[in-house]
């Protein structure tokens, strides 16, 4: 695995310079990024808020490693990973990337633990050990009790925990979430917030959080304003009980 | 992950149950009707097997399955018997003749004469009396399965219609013939009633030819190789001389590509192979294709194009082999019920081991179309909602 032992890396749990992808070709091609240039630090919850198709996505995609950016490099916790072959990067991020949906997208037909264990499969441990680790993710977000649940039994709330169980189950570093408040209700964000602001302060993780949603606001280290490709300005959130 | 991919087909029961139900009905089509072809196609055979001990059957060249009336000029018999490596030969007369009833009624029956001193080649399982029975004055043995053939259909001054039976009298081609006993037989293609009798009274019925002999039966010497004393066979008497495999080969084929069963059963498995293709195949893509969202986040989170092909493998594996399962069950199933109707089916051991080849040549074809889905899937798709 390449990496660059830049002291800002170093610094950065992820560090991010003039990164650029576009869609599509011609008169159809679309500059999704526009150079954008980011570092989050360990431990830390930052948020990408911003107009629809201003490239929060994109970005949270290319910094996930599960989309390939055209230029600029970056590196997540010293990993070079715009440098690295598609397996390699696909085996990176079973490791280090924990992953929160927008609409969940838990196995309907798994039940709760075993969609929780599936991180830990795809590492290769024994299916007992990965059920276990699974319990204790359910557990740790309040679903101990729901462990043998199918998706389908559960409120959007609760499958909204089981997916962060699911993101955090194999210890990853950095853990990305889009949109995970959309589809709750105002307590239901908040609670889901307030575990994954825990999240970032217990073990220094460094959370990504992809939003529209200003009543998480309060919740962020920092919040980073895209627009038009690029991170237009990066502000402390309001405080709590403030108007966003 | 194997197990979770099966937990991912046994999950939804619906849509599982679709599935297999599909393969199944498949698997049912193309083994059923490939069993009943076998079944028909081994039928055609099945008075050559029932013909005793002969290792080989000289015939003319041009005789092209079972019932052929072909005949050899009679000194054919001797010029086989003085061919080095035969142990024995004897003579067989074969043909189609009228048969009359006792009420007037006329039945098309086929005559098989056998040789006079040592009735080889006669009925396979007698059912009433004894193969010596055959040198009795005028005797014939019928075959117990056309007894009701050869029923009486009007009243007689004997009684009311019944079926034959031994000790009646019939008339074959003006030949004045006692039954002197039933034999059971091997259900064969051809539908006719069989009855045996000797060849000097097989001569005497059939009507008057220059060439009368139909087949001589030859057995070989121990020791001798079969086919060297085959060609020696044809060598001196120009006629062929086929082993009773060849001889089932060349009746299968004629009979199979002149009646067009052939080509209307190759058609049906075909049909049934294409269906199977198109049902299964479709339900396996929809169920791949339905599940695309969920292999997406997978990939996002960290598997492998390989875990992905695995898990697909392993579902469209299992779906298989359990519909396959059921279908070639079904087969059987409807299979004993066809054969209790006398009709042909016959589950020969390669019939399931092909179809279980076929559903799994449809189960390819359905995976690989539908896995070229998942292995360009974007894993960043999953950020899209």
């Amino acid at each position: 695995m390449a990496a660059i032992p830049t002291p800002a890396a170093v610094a950065a749990a992820v560090h991010c310079r003039g990164l650029v992808k576009s869609y599509g070709r011609g008169e159809q091609r679309v500059q999704a990024l526009r150079g954008v240039d980011l570092d989050v630090a360990a431990g830390e919850l930052l948020l990408l808020v911003g107009p629809s198709g201003c490239g929060k996505t994109t970005l949270l995609s290319v910094l996930a490693g599960t989309l390939q950016a055209d230029a600029g490099r970056f590196t997540v916790f010293g990993d070079d990973v715009q440098a690295m072959t598609d397996d390699a990067r696909t085996r990176w991020r079973s490791r280090t990337v924990g992953f929160v949906f927008q609409s969940y997208n838990l196995i309907p037909t798994l039940t709760a633990a075993e969609n929780v264990a599936v991180p830990c499969l795809l590492l290769g441990r024994p299916r007992r050990e990965a059920l276990a680790r699974a319990r204790d993710a359910l557990a740790a977000v309040g679903l101990a009790e729901r462990a043998a649940s199918r998706p389908g039994e559960l409120s959007g709330g609760q499958q909204q925990r089981v997916a962060i169980a699911r993101a955090l189950v194999h210890e990853p570093r950095l853990v990305v979430c889009d949109e995970p408040t959309a589809a709750l209700d105002h307590g239901t964000g908040q609670r889901v917030m307030d575990l994954l602001r825990g999240v970032a302060r217990q073990r220094d993780r460094s959370l990504l959080v992809v939003t529209h949603d200003a009543r998480i606001f309060p919740f962020a280290d920092r919040i980073a304003h895209m627009d038009d490709g690029r991170v237009e300005r990066i502000v402390d959130p309001p405080r709590q009980g403030a108007d966003a | 992950m194997n197990l979770l991919a099966l937990k991912m087909l046994l999950g939804d029961r619906l849509k599982y149950l679709g599935l297999v139900v599909g393969i199944a009905f498949a698997s049912l089509l193309i083994t059923q009707q490939a069993s009943i072809f076998y079944g028909y196609a081994h039928r055609i055979g099945a008075w050559i097997r029932d013909t005793g001990p002969a290792d080989l059957w000289v015939m003319d060249p041009q005789a092209e399955y079972t019932e052929d009336q072909k005949p050899l000029t009679d000194t054919t018999l001797q010029r086989v018997r003085s061919v080095d490596g035969v142990a024995w030969a004897t003579p067989m007369w074969k043909g189609y003749l009228p048969v009359r009833l006792r009420d007037g009624t006329l039945v098309q029956a086929r005559i098989v004469g056998i040789d006079d001193a040592t009735l080889l080649g006669g009925p396979p399982r007698m059912v009433e009396g004894e193969l010596a029975d055959l040198h009795r004055d005028r005797a014939v043995f019928v075959d117990r399965q056309s007894l009701a053939d050869l029923r009486t259909r009007r009243a007689t001054a004997e009684g009311p219609p019944r079926d034959l039976r031994v000790g009646d009298r019939i008339d074959v081609n003006d030949f004045d013939a006692v039954v002197a006993g039933t034999f059971d037989r091997t259900p064969e293609f051809f539908w006719d009633p069989l009855l045996y009798t000797t060849y000097s009274r097989a001569l005497a019925m059939a009507p008057r030819a220059r060439k009368q002999l139909t087949f001589v039966l030859v057995k070989v010497r121990d020791g001798a190789d079969v086919a060297a004393v085959a060609g020696a066979i044809t060598a001196a008497t120009g006629c062929a001389a086929r082993t009773r495999g060849e001889f089932e080969d060349i009746s299968e084929s004629y009979v199979l590509a002149k009646t067009g069963i052939l080509v209307n059963f190759g058609i049906t498995i075909a049909l049934g192979f294409v269906i199977g293709v198109l049902v299964a195949g479709q339900l396996l893509y929809n169920f791949v294709v339905e599940n695309l969202r969920y292999h997406a986040a997978l990939k996002a989170m960290g598997a492998t194009n390989g875990v992905l092909v695995r898990m697909v493998l392993t579902q469209a594996l299992v779906a298989s082999t359990i519909g396959f399962g059921i279908g070639v069950g079904g087969a059987a199933l409807s299979g004993l019920g066809l054969a209790s109707g006398g009709l042909a089916f016959e589950m020969d051991w390669r019939i399931p081991l092909l179809g279980f080849a076929a559903i799994l040549a449809v189960a390819a074809i359905a995976v690989v179309v539908s896995i070229t889905r998942v292995l360009r899937l974007e894993p960043a798709v999953v950020f899209k909602g």
